[in-house]
């Protein structure tokens, strides 16, 4: 559907997209991750044919973006990350016009418009003016104009921001039902956002493409990161004891509260999470020592992008 | 191209712009009608429009100020990229609808020659010539104001820099009599005109070989036919300046002649100018 190949593209001396290659498959929910300034914004833009690449090609559906501009525009629908409307017009005028501009005339317009307003939910605003929406709507809006003309690929920069939760849930709804018809990319740097809707996760950091996987595949990554951590009615030095019984287990983080009570955190790379924390409970409980709270901790997306993406500061968007 | 053309049409007209555009160009017109063919009593509409034509000054820069800059303020230019049409069809039909808006005034005005003919003897193919001339060489100015509305991002700079250009244009002709028409003077200009091309050209293209490419070759040009025969660079600058002035044309339609050169300038200035147009709103996918 869509390939990226060895995508480049330099502002003055920064390298804002470095040499990125990737592949999407038709009909998924992708999902764009990476800190402010990673190059989401910037790589979208050159998907859509907003800006030029300074090196590298990019087919959609078989168009090359760059040599046939007009074909890959139109199995493409986009809303930046700032939604492109026209504040003095109504929904219905703004509509109008993006599908007449991409081919649309007298009864499918009409029909077109009419599906993605309803689609959008946006039917009963359609002739106020878009200065006087809400954000919420305007975003609505926006996501309405790049469904115009029934494109195979929709990309979504950032399609949630500075929208109310609930806001949040309806657009978050809207895109999995697009992804049943679509192939959906959108960009995020909300992470649960993305582990929430999307089958396929990209995340970048400094341009370059760090990881390329399923959500929870990615989580397998940071298997090493798995920790255990509970709290034992001890001192230190009899904490430390035990532990040092407990063959699995080699570093640990101790931690003295006040009552007598100690808190331990391992970190471990067994898979047998369950078998690790079956030892504990009987090491302590052979020396008659309770174990309050015990609780194993998988390691989430969080983990992976801040491990993927550490040592980042962002330099802004674009 | 149509899509563009239509929503830029119902724009200006659902906003201010094409009425006050009208009103101003209405009001100059009408003005001057006034004390020229009523009080005066002279037949000949063309000298009002060559009167009138001062008010291009203010009128241009109301008209096409927002024309791209307010794309680019609103992020729509964003929306024109991503959808399936040609940076030069934008254009195109941006400058058809600016061309349009100019056209309805224009119309009521074509009447006034008919209404005067009514009380007298008024030569029409002149006033008629003259009015069509006056549109041509509006349109020439519409297609510069539309480019140097495309470098910026700020309607107030696009007409802050529209007017002083258009009013330079009025007066260069004025002003050609008193720069120096020596040849070393001239070549002087020159150098000082190739210098500023070359940091125009950097300043678009980011490209410095081609910048100071560009530059060298035309000093090394004026250098050599200065050293080789100087007699030749000897006026260069005053007839530049008058061959750029898009008024100076426009006087000969006032004077009865229907100049088809320039016509044919004005076609010239207004493609120049759509092409750079293009070329500035392409130019933003590159950085």
């Amino acid at each position: 559907m869509i390939t990226v190949e060895h995508l480049t593209k330099c502002y003055g001396d920064f390298m804002a997209v470095s040499d990125l290659s990737f592949e999407i498959d038709e009909g998924h929910v992708y999902g764009f991750l990476g800190p402010n300034g990673a190059g989401k914004s910037t790589t979208m833009n050159i998907m859509t044919g907003c800006l030029s690449a300074t090196e590298g090609h990019i087919r959609i559906n078989g168009y090359d973006i760059f040599e046939e501009p007009e074909q890959a525009k139109k199995t493409i629908g986009y809303l930046p990350e700032q939604p492109p409307l026209y504040m003095n017009e109504t929904p219905a005028e703004y509509l109008r016009f993006v599908g007449e501009a991409k081919g649309l005339k007298g009864e499918k317009l009409k029909r077109q418009i009419e599906e993605v307003a309803s689609q959008t939910k946006i039917e009963h605003v359609m002739d106020r003016l878009i200065s006087t929406l809400s954000k919420g709507y305007r975003q609505r809006v926006g996501i309405a104009q790049a469904l115009l003309g029934n494109p195979k690929v929709i990309i979504l920069d950032e399609p949630t921001v500075g929208l109310d939760p609930i806001q949040i849930i309806e657009i978050r709804d809207l895109i999995k039902q697009l992804g049943e018809n679509h192939t959906v990319i959108l960009s995020s740097h909300i992470l649960s956002e993305v582990q929430a809707i999307c089958e396929k996760v990209l995340i970048i950091s400094k341009g370059k493409l760090v990881a390329f996987d399923r959500p929870e595949n990615l989580e397998k990554l940071l298997l090493s990161s798995n920790g255990i951590s509970f709290t034992a009615e001890a001192s230190r030095e009899e904490t430390e004891e035990i532990l040092n019984e407990v063959d699995r287990i080699t570093k640990w983080d101790v931690e003295t509260q006040e009552d007598m009570l100690t808190v331990v955190t391992i970190k471990t790379d067994s898979k047998d999470m369950r078998d690790i924390c079956r030892q504990i409970f009987f090491a302590f409980a052979n020396h008659k020592i309770a174990v309050l709270e015990m609780a194993s901790k998988k390691a989430n997306l969080e983990d992976v992008f801040i491990e993927l993406t550490e040592g980042e500061s962002g330099v802004g968007e674009e | 191209m149509m899509a563009v053309l239509k929503h830029e049409l119902s724009g200006y007209f659902h906003s201010l712009t094409a009425y006050i555009f009208s009103a101003f160009l209405l009001a100059f017109v009408g003005i001057g009608a006034l004390i020229y063919n009523i009080q005066s009593a002279v037949a000949n509409f063309e000298y009002v429009l060559g009167y009138v034509c001062l008010g291009f000054v203010v009128i241009i820069p109301i008209l096409t100020m927002r024309v791209i800059a307010e794309e680019r303020k609103q992020k729509t230019d964003q929306l024109l990229y991503s959808l399936p049409i040609r940076t030069s069809q934008i254009v195109v039909g941006k400058y058809f609808a600016l061309l349009a808006v100019y056209l309805v005034p224009l119309c009521i005005i074509a009447l006034y020659p008919l209404i005067f003919a009514q009380f007298g003897e008024v030569y029409l193919p002149t006033s008629y010539g003259s009015l069509f001339a006056f549109f041509m060489m509006g349109a020439a100015m519409i297609a510069v104001g539309t480019f140097i509305c495309s470098l910026t991002e700020n309607q107030g700079v696009a007409a802050g820099i529209t007017l002083p250009v258009i009013l330079f244009n009025y007066y260069s002709v004025t002003l050609a009599e008193y720069v120096s028409a020596t040849a070393s003077g001239s070549a002087i200009a020159v150098i000082v005109i190739a210098v500023l091309l070359g940091f125009i050209i950097r300043y678009l293209t980011k490209n410095d070989n081609l910048a100071y490419g560009a530059s060298i070759v035309i000093i090394l040009a004026v250098l050599a036919v200065y050293f080789a025969d100087s007699s030749k660079l000897e006026g260069l600058l005053p007839d530049i300046m008058k061959k750029l002035s898009l008024f100076e044309r426009f006087y000969t339609f006032v004077n009865g002649v229907f100049d088809l050169t320039a016509i044919i300038y004005y076609i010239t200035v207004i493609v120049f100018f759509l092409f750079l147009s293009v070329q500035s709103l392409e130019k933003r996918r590159y950085n």
